[in-house]
């Protein structure tokens, strides 16, 4: 991918994910949640990691963010009066950012020293999804089963969480 | 040419923006937006290590399969998590966290 597209769609993706934090409205931040993942989908492509671009789209864009809108919608969210800010803990979370910021670009720009140049690869016949799942489905089989218990476990979670009442 | 400090430096930025929503906003359903952000940032940083890692010509897919298990686990908190402000909405009729502070200290 030549560069231009590549700070492209890092300023697609920073400026929606700005824009989650500054709106007002949070169906609006949910909808700029979900640009900004594409943005996120199209660097993994650019990394030519296809099959996570694609989950990204399925699972983040797609399912996750739909159930966010049904959420916000189904509380019926109205858009955030604003309220006297709490001085001393705003600025205390601007002097954390920016001394976050200082640390990354230290170890990104000094330190690190990680110039490299996207090195070439030859991927052969089978695609990067293959690849996944063979690692998926042999090396990490029993990370996979323990996970899907996780998720079993979470969807009985939430039956019971929304049950009317909890006794 | 992109370096792969591009791609860390864009992951950072990413993650301090989720980490400003966090500490900045108060409505829960943002903050867990916010977290999202977080999470893909890592997500990003860990597919730019696996694409600067080549051996034999092939990208380090362990890396990849670790993104994909953050991604799982994330939509089951997710869930979880709506689940948990669906109920304290319920008993509150707030999403707002300056009202839900009776474990406060």
């Amino acid at each position: 991918m030549s560069p231009i597209l590549f700070w492209i769609f890092v300023a697609i993706m920073l400026f929606f994910a700005g824009m989650v934090v500054l709106n007002r409205n949070p169906v609006a931040s949910a909808l700029s949640l979900v640009v900004s993942f594409m943005a996120l989908a199209a660097l993994y492509v650019s990394l030519d990691a296809y099959f996570i671009g694609v989950i990204q789209i399925l699972v983040y864009a797609g399912a996750v963010m739909v159930v966010f809108l049904f959420i916000i919608m189904l509380l019926d969210l109205k858009a955030e009066v604003r309220r006297r800010m709490n001085f001393p803990a705003v600025c205390g979370g601007f002097v954390v950012i920016l001394l976050f910021l200082k640390v990354l670009s230290d170890v990104c720009y000094g330190v690190f020293g990680g110039n490299a140049k996207l090195p070439p690869i030859s991927q052969g016949p089978q695609g990067d999804a293959w690849q996944v799942g063979m690692l998926i489905f042999e090396r990490y089989n029993l990370a996979l089963q323990v996970v899907g218990t996780l998720i079993l476990v979470a969807s009985i979670g939430v039956v019971i969480l929304s049950k009317r009442e909890l006794k | 040419m992109v370096t792969l400090n591009d791609y860390l430096m864009a992951s950072g930025l990413l993650f301090a923006i989720g980490f400003a929503g966090v500490l900045l906003r108060r409505n829960v359903i943002i903050i867990f937006m916010a977290l999202e952000l977080m999470l893909n940032a890592a997500n990003l940083s860990l597919i730019g290590f696996s694409r600067f890692n080549v051996q034999n010509g092939l990208p380090d897919y362990n890396a990849q399969v670790l993104v994909f298990f953050v991604i799982t686990v994330a939509a089951a908190e997710v869930t979880v998590g709506l689940a948990i402000i669906v109920a304290l909405f319920r008993a509150r009729q707030t999403t707002h966290v300056e009202d839900i502070s009776t474990l406060k200290f």
